[in-house]
């Protein structure tokens, strides 16, 4: 299960710390990325994600730790030899260069022969398929066609390892969904260590062989996407991940017969079936659901009454907001479910897909 | 009568009203003077301005004039010496201060602040430091280089470059605080990407930042361009045009003409010729700037 | 890794006791202050910035000294009996021609002259860019056009027909004819920073002050204005010194009474009768600098905004 336990590891970072004067933005942090593995560091923006990228290319001097990459240590060596290649946001192509000027100034800086330059540059040319664009400059390409060639800029280097630093946030939804799927076909066939960092939990969770959801300079959770989606390991990423947002509701534990209840109000949840570890009757608590895990009955049917506030149509389903025991619960419910403002309903919960979070430390139970 | 459409010279009333002295400006001062000037250039105005019209005499006696020949030549030395070297003087402090350096601001401030004191500030400043009798030159020879000879505004060979340090000094802090806009201009990510590459910084600035950086460069050499044509204050308080006429300049001719001389119809031949001038830096300039956009 | 600095080495012993730490380079990259790069960089930075700095130096020293020392002495060398004299002579008794009241004169004609062309110019200017950037009308691009090719016409062009202009209002010669020249010659770059300040104002603000009911000149004065107090500033830190270093203007259009300081000093420095006083000429030059230094070290980074501002055309 655990891959990091099977593979040799590909990009290592070790008690990483980074300050600027007093101010501490990466401390005491630990990754450890497996061959050929696809991690995304995920995290709203001044997370420290592109941080930790750029400390892991080199191009930021770190405070302390270290950096090993395929086994070697590289804290001290410069970017160009650490075996990376990196990919940017504002794609970075040297604009006075045609996209050929722009593969092969590295190489020929390099001093790899001539033939060596042609053929990487072909093979780079092929797979992204911009053999038509070689001559053209940067400012004659689509944004699309732009960061193709800066990731073919990356491929030419030949290394192992690539440093992806949000590479889709310039292009608009319809250009990145495309992209999306082509950096993962791509990381099929190449087989590659990719680092990726993204604020977009859609491109996390779909690219991503391993998620590092950060916030202020920590990673919050390092997970698969399932594990991070199912079991968040705290309430930031419960929140963070999934859209519509998971809904939250404050209550209490409660003894109840064989199996611990949590009581929010009037309504009462048993909490049969859960995973994870349920606290001692009488603390406080916190349950979050998402919208999909809550199935709307008609009035009457179901465990629970709840009462529509207001209906989301988002075409291919709904989202209802509802007031269940006092507080706003969101509900996900087929496109046609006829429900209006102020109709009582049942609900159901899936408690096995439901989390716990303890109010004061917001980690999951 | 109910909802007449306001007739089209009433609409933006008040707008048009605080455009009258830009108006006012752009067309009698800047368009009517101009026309006027040229247009009394052909004129044989002496010491008032009279429309007696010559034909070209005026054109024919300037440049039959040894003090014009000189200043024209004088100009195209100074203003040659004066673009490249502050271009390259200023990218370079400019690179220099971009190297993430400690105290940057400061630097900034001390190669600037000559750019803030007027060109009769400069003028005489330099006069005092070039003085042979006081100036760099005695300080020299009391080291004991008794020979030594730097005295370019007693020399009329060289007074010219007299004059040229006095205005590097006072204007490459211009350049370079332009060429370090465009410097910090340039997006961050496409050092990193060099980085990543293994470009060396010289290569990196020669290969990729330079012609980058072209806009600017042009923008910085127009802008020089057209304080060149303006030379005047600085010679009037380092040298006054000498000795002689060695260090005559064009901007002194025409003001010496009009108001010295009671020559008009000479000042209004050579303020046109320096018209002239300055459209021939312009006018391509305009061309590759405005019509080159249209074309992208 | 060679060769890791004793340092370095220390920081590994320290860090050992922790499991993950391993062997090898950590933290920063190891830097000697003194490399070969810093050596040169900061050599030349500082030798350049001594350059920059000698003559102002030169100018302060020579001044405070008498004349017998600058005779004698080096201009570099400090003072060594430091007198205020010629500054006092400078300022209050130098002569220029029949005047013999010293600098006094020029500072307070300057000082009439640059506060109502500074104060005139910028209203103007600010109006313009703001009637340009919001109310467009036939035929205002055109105008705009003319006044920037207007501000790379040599000024000498345009020097004889504005003193017809100024005699035939009546105003030749006095300081209210230089303040009008100002204020036309200004024109040209305050009005592009102040229309390029208000282009950049978000369009739906002007249009929500129209929805809402307010004219020309209220959405000027209750929401432009307060918006673009920077640009003011940067307005007047260019206009100040501008004006208050302008000699041409000055000399043609002003006489002998109303002569701005810059006229006058040079009228001092470069008179050729009597005997040169060279610690007199520094003091006065300095003394005429001073407004505009005093301007740029205050005002630093908005200095170089304005001037920024001022010549890169957007």
């Amino acid at each position: 299960m655990n891959m990091t336990a099977t593979m040799p590891t590909s990009v290592s970072v070790r008690d990483l710390r980074l300050a600027y004067g007093g101010l501490t933005v990466l401390d005491r942090l630990n990754l450890d990325i497996a061959e050929g593995e696809f991690v995304v560091l995920l995290g709203p923006s001044g997370c420290g994600k592109s941080t930790l990228l750029n400390c892991i290319a080199g191009l930021l001097d770190i405070t302390d730790g270290q950096v090993f990459i395929k086994g070697r240590n590289v804290t001290w060596d410069e970017p160009k030899d650490r075996g990376i290649g990196m990919v940017f946001q504002s794609y970075a192509l040297y604009p006075q260069m045609s996209v050929r000027g722009n593969l092969s100034f590295g190489l020929k800086n390099a001093r790899l022969p001539r033939a060596e330059i042609e053929t990487r540059i072909a093979r780079a040319a092929k797979i992204l398929q911009i053999e038509p664009l070689l001559d053209r400059k940067p400012a004659a390409l689509s944004g699309g066609q732009r960061q193709r060639v800066a990731i073919g800029r990356a491929l030419v280097r030949d290394v192992d390892v690539f440093l992806f630093d949000e590479p889709l946030s310039n292009l608009d939804a319809k250009l990145r969904s495309e992209l999306r799927v082509e950096i993962k076909r791509l990381h099929q066939s190449l087989e590659n260590t990719m680092v990726y960092v993204t604020h977009d939990q859609i491109e996390a969770l779909t690219l991503a062989d391993r998620i590092a959801v950060m916030r202020g300079g920590v990673i919050q959770q390092l997970a698969d996407p399932k594990t991070i989606y199912n079991r968040p390991a705290n309430l930031f990423v419960a929140g963070f991940i999934g859209s519509p947002a998971m809904t939250f509701l404050k209550g209490r534990i409660e003894a109840g017969g064989d199996i611990a209840t949590f009581r929010a109000g009037d309504a009462t949840v048993p909490l049969a079936g859960y995973v994870g570890e349920i606290p001692a009757p009488g603390g406080e608590a916190i349950l979050g659901v998402r919208p999909e895990h809550v199935t709307v009955r008609p009035a009457g049917a179901g465990a629970h009454a709840a009462r529509v506030d207001l209906d989301e149509p988002m075409g291919s389903d709904s989202l209802i907001w509802l007031t269940f025991a006092g507080q706003p619960l969101s509900a996900r419910a087929g496109a046609d479910h006829g429900l209006r403002h102020g109709d009582a309903v049942g609900l159901e919960f899936d408690i096995s897909r439901a989390s716990l979070f303890d109010p004061a430390s917001e980690q999951r139970l | 009568m109910p909802s007449e459409r306001p007739s089209q010279l009433l609409r933006n009333l008040s707008a048009k009203l605080a455009s009258v002295p830009m108006i006012l400006t752009a067309v009698v001062v800047f368009l009517g003077g101009t026309i006027w000037t040229i247009v009394h250039s052909f004129t044989n105005s002496k010491l008032l301005p009279r429309l007696n019209f010559v034909g070209l005499d005026q054109y024919e006696r300037l440049w039959s004039n040894d003090r014009w020949l000189v200043s024209i030549e004088n100009l195209a030395i100074y203003g040659v010496l004066s673009l490249i070297f502050s271009l390259a003087i200023g990218f370079l402090l400019a690179t220099l201060l971009d190297q993430k350096i400690r105290f940057e601001d400061t630097f900034r401030t001390i190669f600037l602040y000559p750019f803030a004191l007027s060109f009769i500030v400069t003028g005489l400043v330099w006069q005092w430091l070039l003085n042979p009798d006081f100036g760099v030159q005695s300080v020299i020879r009391r080291l004991g280089f008794e020979g030594f000879v730097f005295d370019p505004l007693y020399d009329a060979d060289i007074v010219i470059y007299g004059v040229l340090i006095a205005g590097l000094w006072q204007g490459t802090g211009l350049v370079m605080c332009l060429m370090l806009a465009g410097l910090r201009g340039i997006d961050e990510d496409i050092w990193k990407a060099a980085r990543i590459d293994g470009i060396p910084t010289w290569k990196t600035y020669l290969f990729v930042v330079i012609p980058m950086m072209r806009p600017v460069f042009i923008t910085t050499l127009v802008i020089i361009a057209a304080g060149i044509v303006k030379l005047y204050d600085l010679v009037v308080a380092q040298t006054g045009g000498g000795p002689g006429i060695a260090s005559e300049v064009p901007a002194k001719y025409v003001y010496d003409m009009m108001f010295l001389a009671q020559n008009l119809g000479q000042g209004f031949a050579a303020s046109t010729m320096m018209l002239l001038s300055v459209a021939v830096i312009l006018i391509p300039w305009a061309y590759l700037e405005f019509g080159g956009r249209r074309r992208v | 890794m060679s060769s890791p600095s004793a340092i370095a080495g220390a920081v590994l012993a320290d860090a050992a006791i922790e499991s993950r730490a391993d062997a090898g380079p950590r933290g920063a990259r190891p830097r000697r202050a003194f490399s070969r790069r810093n050596v040169f960089l900061y050599g030349t930075l500082i030798l350049v910035a001594v350059y920059y700095l000698l003559p102002l130096y030169v100018m302060v020293v020579t001044s405070l000294k008498g004349m017998p020392e600058i005779r004698l002495g080096n201009i570099f060398a400090p003072p060594v009996e430091i007198t205020f004299e010629p500054w006092v002579k400078a300022w209050a008794t130098a002569c220029t021609g029949l005047n013999c009241d010293g600098l006094s004169r020029g500072f307070w004609n300057s000082v009439r002259i640059t506060v109502p062309s500074v104060i005139l110019s910028i209203a103007i200017a600010s109006v313009n860019g703001y009637a340009l950037a919001n109310w467009r009308f036939r035929g205002s691009e055109t105008f705009f056009a003319i006044l920037i090719f207007g501000a790379f016409i040599p000024y000498q062009v345009m020097l004889y027909p504005i003193v017809i202009l100024l005699r035939e209002i009546g105003l030749y010669g006095t300081l209210w004819g230089l303040v009008i020249v100002h204020t036309i010659f200004g024109m040209p770059i305050l009005t592009l920073l102040f229309r390029n300040y208000f282009t950049s104002v978000p369009e739906e603000i002007f249009r929500a002050a129209r929805v809402d009911g307010a004219g020309f000149w209220a959405i000027y004065f209750k929401i432009m204005l307060p918006m673009a107090l920077p640009i003011f500033v940067v307005a007047i830190i260019l206009q100040v010194t501008g004006i208050w270093n302008d000699f041409l203007f000055g000399v043609v259009y002003t006489k002998p009474d109303t002569y701005p300081m810059t006229v006058q000093l040079n009228n001092i420095v470069n008179s050729t009768q009597g005997v040169k006083e060279y610690n007199i000429n520094m003091a006065a030059t300095i003394l005429t600098g001073l407004a505009p230094l005093a301007i740029y070290f205050v005002s630093g980074k908005l200095f170089v905004r304005g001037i920024a501002a001022g010549a890169v055309k957007g």
